[in-house]
């Protein structure tokens, strides 16, 4: 399969197979070429060239409609749900055949009962859960009974101990006959779960191989090329002196479908890297926020800053005080789409940088300033003038973060710092924070990345449902523990029996 | 009693041209689409429906006119903003201000003729009841027809597959393109509908509610319509309730001088103006209550991933 | 084989400037089309639109005066409109700003005094604030769509106008017609040349555009005033206040919208009637789309729009074509600009696709 986009090709004559009852795996990086791929299988794209044989037969799959009559199912990573419709509307929605409403919610209970996805077919969607989403989407896959089933990332928004269920039901369904293809970037995953593996790498097919016979990192090598240097994790305890502390914070609920934030506690003192795991929609967003200043906190002293009460302080203030901030969303929120990377640049950096004199932008200065950002970083742009939307998502990030450590913050709170970014980017990211914390700065690291976490922070703790887990030191803490603070359980009790928690 | 079936009259005609653009504008925004140019439609299917009327002589043909005239001006807004991808809020008002111009253009030989209004209907042994029977069931055809479209369009939504399709793509036009379905084609349908109705909304007006053609005699109407969307949450039956409010507001705009208050009608005309920024103001107070009910891909730009 | 469109991976920045010359050179031919079908001959109704109101002092004049609301009102909706708060009531700030100012002119009807002037421009400013105003506390304390209340109190500052007129403005001497006094010369903003209409509000708007230039390209205001319109969740990560912008571009909206109000009362009208403006609020939502929502450009676009006016006059003189026509041309210009603007974002491409790129 060949297919092309405006100044990339996304994939080069890729070929894969797939046998029924295997769980084959789609594995390379991010921008590998892999979405493009699946989305040729569903019928979402036209390939520009190659071809397609479903059980010994050539098809043309133009449509999802036509990819499904095949048997083929497919679960996004960004799930196709309807947030205000109900979870039996949704499934009848990606179905081809006209069904009774009554009793397709008949069948959902029956299928979902069957493979262990419990789920209730009146609810609407915007008042479930990310796991429970993406129940929805693999109980629609499955009511089709496909032949072949498409995964796309699916383990990114569950907590490890939804992964095992997961796992669970996948190995079912292959018994049963079910192919299955899982994309992924996740080598421990692959390793437990796939048979064989396909692996892609900047849109060309690097190899097949059957996974029991790799090792993590002999998949790691074909992945991305040549072998990483390893992120040198911190063991010895940080003493410095508290920069940035948060005493019983609670902020209300914007609206309906915001998070509220209840009885947060948590501090970071000079030198230390915390880390916040959770899944997604749990209260991150909101916390970087009442962090940052955009939404201020009803009590000026539940947010301290070197000492100081700052709570009700708005963005601009809380930067005076010496507080960065990058939020998970760059186009939109951390950056100006449509804007170029000089007024990008003024956009967080006129406070601390001086840029301002009453009321007047100093350009001069400002471009300067957006230039060494630029330089760096190593930004890969034609320059300082084009909009910031033309950059791609690694190099828009380090724009982004250098634009943030050029101001030498005291405090900095990064949220995903390296989502969807590539590997190249993020190890740029990754070092350039450790080395913030190394001159004595407090970085608070918000995540649902929790290899990352695991790797850099020097202190880990949790978010669920808006509430925060305590802070524990990494070097004490397994993914499994990481996974029960994610799912909301408090370590004391569940840390004896992790094993037992299914 | 000499008050009341006059007053209860003067409520059907005010509300029956609020209740058809309102309906038409909410199936529109129910697929995601803001369109800001119902009074531009509404003021085209008043003319064109009184021009066709002028010169067939017949009624049926008017309202046919005008339905295809609200049709016409949306398939324009229906090209800008799905072909062209234009914003919606500027294609909107475009569409307003073109429509108002060219009514006035279409519309400049009609000035002054006089037409006797669509003839009533009356329906057997229901028209015959005492007092209320001539007032409900002796009315023009469109009155009827508007709330006939008010149950057709409730069950249109919430019983059948395609309108199911219909508030998903208005939910969510990503997931509703990634499952297959036409986003451009769906919305392209629900756009001309709206202006079809925003067309006999018109021709009510200048074939029953003021028989003749008066340049811009829709008055805000259509502004007051989208406003009356917004009032009703999306639901159909609150749009019927709401246009009916609102018809109960101009009683008091046609009656209060006959019952010899000695208001100016200059202000007594400002009430349902005032009245939809009251109405707007009590509703949109509560945000999460818009949220939850607003198609969530309202007014947003559609731009299918590569 | 049919054109298609395929998105720029930059949007052009060329296109943003030939794209309102395309729409006039479509909109010139739509005209075309539109005076052959109402027989009329095509060359000597665009001569009389478009050429013959230019061919003279007094007519080059008169555009100034047409443009001068235009090109008041094009600069401040530019500015909200950047800032995505769609005030499209400007015609009824005008009317109040009109009334407010007129209202002062009355009061020292029978007096001289370098005065006057200043106190009906600042009248007719704070009668546009306070109008712009509800609009505000409206939409920054009960989220209410400003788009739908703006034009709402357009409808009432029309009809408050209307019952003042019938009543106490009403000229006692004017025989029951609903007019008011004519203004002392005092009140009469000066012209710049004598035998033409032409007043110092044309400088005002200059002056206007001016600093709308400024406000947009220098300062932190216009930064934020861009920010806000472009990506709002980015303006408040960078800590500028969403309920400031919005009560910032409304104020200055209806600020300028009853300047210019009153500039029409104290100009080329010289008394207040019930209806002070032929729509140049809502005109002024067109200036600003064409003028690219930049005071520069609605400078040109508010003396393009004016010609259509002015044309309009010539026309209905010299052919008998009815006044509506300016208004269907206006409409046309801005579809036609709508349309052409999809080359912004997008190229047209002819033949089979060797990028495949998706169409819904």
């Amino acid at each position: 399969m060949t297919k092309a986009f405006p100044g990339v090709l996304a994939n080069d004559s890729i070929d894969l197979k797939i046998r029924p009852g295997e769980i084959h795996a789609l594995l390379g990086e991010n921008g590998a070429g892999k979405s493009t791929l699946v989305k040729m299988i569903y019928g979402i794209l036209k390939p520009d060239a190659g071809t397609i044989l479903f059980n010994g037969r050539q098809v043309e799959i133009e449509s999802p409609a036509r990819a499904r009559e095949l048997g083929i199912a497919m679960v996004f990573q960004h799930f196709s749900l309807f947030d205000s419709l109900s979870v039996v509307e949704n499934i009848s929605l990606g179905m081809n055949k006209v069904v009774d409403l009554q009793k397709l919610a008949n069948e959902i209970t029956e299928v979902s009962k069957r493979y262990g996805l419990p789920l209730d077919p009146k609810r609407h969607v915007y008042t479930l859960s990310v796991g429970e989403r993406q129940r929805i989407e693999i109980v629609r896959c499955l009511l089709q009974e496909p032949r072949l089933l498409v995964m796309d990332e699916p383990t990114s928004v569950l907590t490890p101990q939804e992964v095992k269920k997961l796992f669970l039901t996948l190995n079912r369904l292959a018994e049963e006959g079910l192919g299955i293809l899982y994309i992924s970037h996740k080598l421990d995953e692959i390793k437990e779960l796939c048979h064989q593996a396909t692996i892609l790498r900047l849109g060309k097919r690097i190899g097949i191989v059957d996974v029991d016979d790799e090792s993590t990192s002999s998949l790691a090598n074909m992945m991305m090329g040549d072998e990483l240097e390893k992120n040198d994790r911190h063991h010895t305890p940080v003493t410095g002196a508290i920069r940035l502390q948060v005493n019983r914070l609670n902020m209300p609920a914007k609206d309906s479908t915001s998070i509220s934030l209840s009885n947060i506690n948590l501090d970071v003192r000079a030198g230390e890297i915390v880390g916040i795991a959770g899944v997604a929609g749990n209260g991150q967003d909101e916390l970087l926020k009442a962090l940052n200043g955009e939404r201020c906190a009803p009590e000026a002293a539940s947010i301290i800053i070197d000492n100081q009460p700052a709570g009700k302080l708005g963005p601009n203030p809380r930067r005076r005080a010496g507080l960065a901030s990058v939020p998970e969303k760059r186009l939109g929120h951390g950056a100006i789409p449509d804007m170029d990377l000089v007024d990008n640049a003024f956009m967080t950096g006129f406070y601390r940088m001086g840029l301002l004199a009453k009321g007047i932008i100093n350009y001069p200065k400002t471009r300067i300033f957006a230039q060494k950002v630029i330089t760096d970083f190593s930004v890969k742009t034609s320059g300082s003038s084009v909009p910031a939307e033309s950059l791609s998502g690694g190099n828009l990030q380090k724009f982004i973060i250098g634009r943030e450590l050029s101001q030498h913050p005291e405090i900095l709170i990064v949220s995903q710092p390296t989502w969807g970014v590539d590997a190249g980017a993020a190890q740029t990211i990754h070092r350039s924070l450790r080395q913030l914390a190394t001159q004595g700065a407090a970085i608070l690291v918000i995540s649902q990345d929790l290899d990352e976490l695991m790797a850099m922070s020097d202190r880990i703790g949790a978010i669920c449902g808006g509430r925060l887990s305590p802070l524990y030191p990494t070097a004490k803490m397994t993914v499994e523990k990481v996974g029960l603070l994610m799912a909301g359980v408090a370590l004391e009790e569940g840390a004896a029996d992790v094993a037992s928690v299914s | 009693m000499d008050l009341f079936i006059p007053a209860l009259l003067t409520i059907i005609t005010a509300a029956t041209p609020l209740l058809f653009a309102a309906l038409g504008e909410m199936v529109t925004e129910k697929s995601g689409v803001l369109n800001l140019g119902v009074e531009g439609m509404m003021v085209m299917g008043a003319i064109v429906g009184f021009v066709a009327e002028y010169y067939s002589g017949s009624a049926t043909m008017a309202i046919v006119a005008s339905i295809l005239a609200g049709a016409a001006m949306a398939a324009i807004f229906a090209l800008l903003v799905l072909e062209f991808h234009a914003s919606q809020v500027p294609t909107g008002l475009a569409l307003t201000i073109f429509g108002i111009g060219l009514s006035a253009l279409v519309g400049q030989s009609m000035i002054g003729i006089a037409y006797e209004g669509l003839p009533k209907i009356s329906i057997p042994v229901l028209s015959s009841i005492p007092v209320i029977g001539p007032l409900l069931f002796q009315q023009d055809f469109l009155v009827y027809l508007s709330i006939v479209m008010v149950a057709a369009i409730h069950y249109f939504l919430n019983k059948t597959r395609a309108g199911l399709i219909l508030r998903a793509v208005g939910d969510s036009h990503d997931a509703a393109h990634a499952m297959g379905y036409s986003v451009v084609k769906i919305r392209f349908m629900a756009i001309l509908f709206g202006g079809a109705m925003a067309g006999l909304s018109g021709a009510y007006l200048s074939l029953a509610y003021s028989p003749m053609w008066i340049e811009q005699m829709t008055a805000g109407r259509g502004w007051i319509a989208l406003a009356l969307v917004v009032f009703a949450c999306w639901r159909t039956l609150r749009v019927l309730l709401g246009a009916y409010l609102f018809g109960g507001i101009s009683i008091l705009q046609l009656h209060a001088q006959a019952l010899g208050i000695g208001i100016p009608s200059q202000v007594m005309s400002m009430l349902p103006y005032l009245a939809t920024i009251f109405v707007l103001v009590i509703i949109s107070r509560d945000v999460s209550k818009i949220k939850l009910n607003a198609p969530a891909s309202l007014g947003r730009a559609f731009h299918p991933s590569r | 084989m049919w054109p298609r469109l395929v998105k720029r991976q930059i949007p052009s920045r060329l296109m943003v400037y030939l794209s309102p010359v395309f729409a006039l050179l479509l909109s010139l031919l739509a005209g075309v089309v539109l005076f052959i079908i109402m027989r009329v001959s095509p060359l000597a109704a665009l001569h009389a639109f478009f050429i013959e109101p230019l061919s003279s002092i007094y007519g080059l004049a008169e555009l100034g005066v047409k443009a001068t609301p235009l090109i008041l009102i094009g600069v401040a909706l530019s500015l909200g409109f950047k800032a995505g708060v769609w005030n499209i009531g400007a015609e009824g700030q005008l009317t109040i700003g009109g009334l407010c100012g007129g209202m002062v002119a009355l009061y020292f009807y029978d007096q001289e005094g370098f005065y006057i002037i200043p106190l009906m421009l600042l009248a007719g400013v704070l009668g546009g604030i306070v109008w712009a105003a509800i609009v505000a506390f409206l939409r920054v304390r009960f989220n209410a769509n400003e788009i739908l209340t703006s034009l709402m109190l357009s409808y009432v500052a029309g009809l408050l106008l209307n019952v003042l007129m019938h009543g106490p403005l009403r000229d006692p001497d004017g025989f029951n017609f609903p007019e008011s006094r004519q203004f002392s010369d005092s009140a009469l903003l000066p012209t710049l040349f004598d035998g033409t209409r032409l007043h110092i509000g044309f400088l005002i708007a200059l002056l206007v555009v001016a600093l709308g230039w400024i406000i947009l390209s220098k300062t932190l205001m216009g930064y934020q005033i861009k920010v806000a319109g472009s990506a709002p969740a980015a303006a408040e990560h960078a800590g500028f206040s969403t309920s400031k912008i919005v009560w910032t571009t409304l104020l200055l909206g209806g600020g300028i919208a009853g300047l210019a109000g009153t500039i029409e009362v104290a100009g080329p009208i010289g008394q207040l009637l019930p209806n002070i403006s032929p729509g140049y609020g809502f005109t002024a939502i067109i200036v600003a789309y064409v003028g690219r929502l930049h005071p520069l450009g609605a400078l040109f676009a508010g003396l393009l729009l004016a010609l259509t006016y002015l044309g309009g006059e010539t026309a209905q003189i010299q052919l008998n074509l009815p006044v509506a026509v300016t208004g269907v041309f206006q409409g046309l210009l801005l579809f036609f600009l709508l349309a052409s603007d999809v080359l912004i974002h997008y190229r047209i491409r002819f033949g089979k696709p060797e990028l495949a790129v998706e169409k819904s």
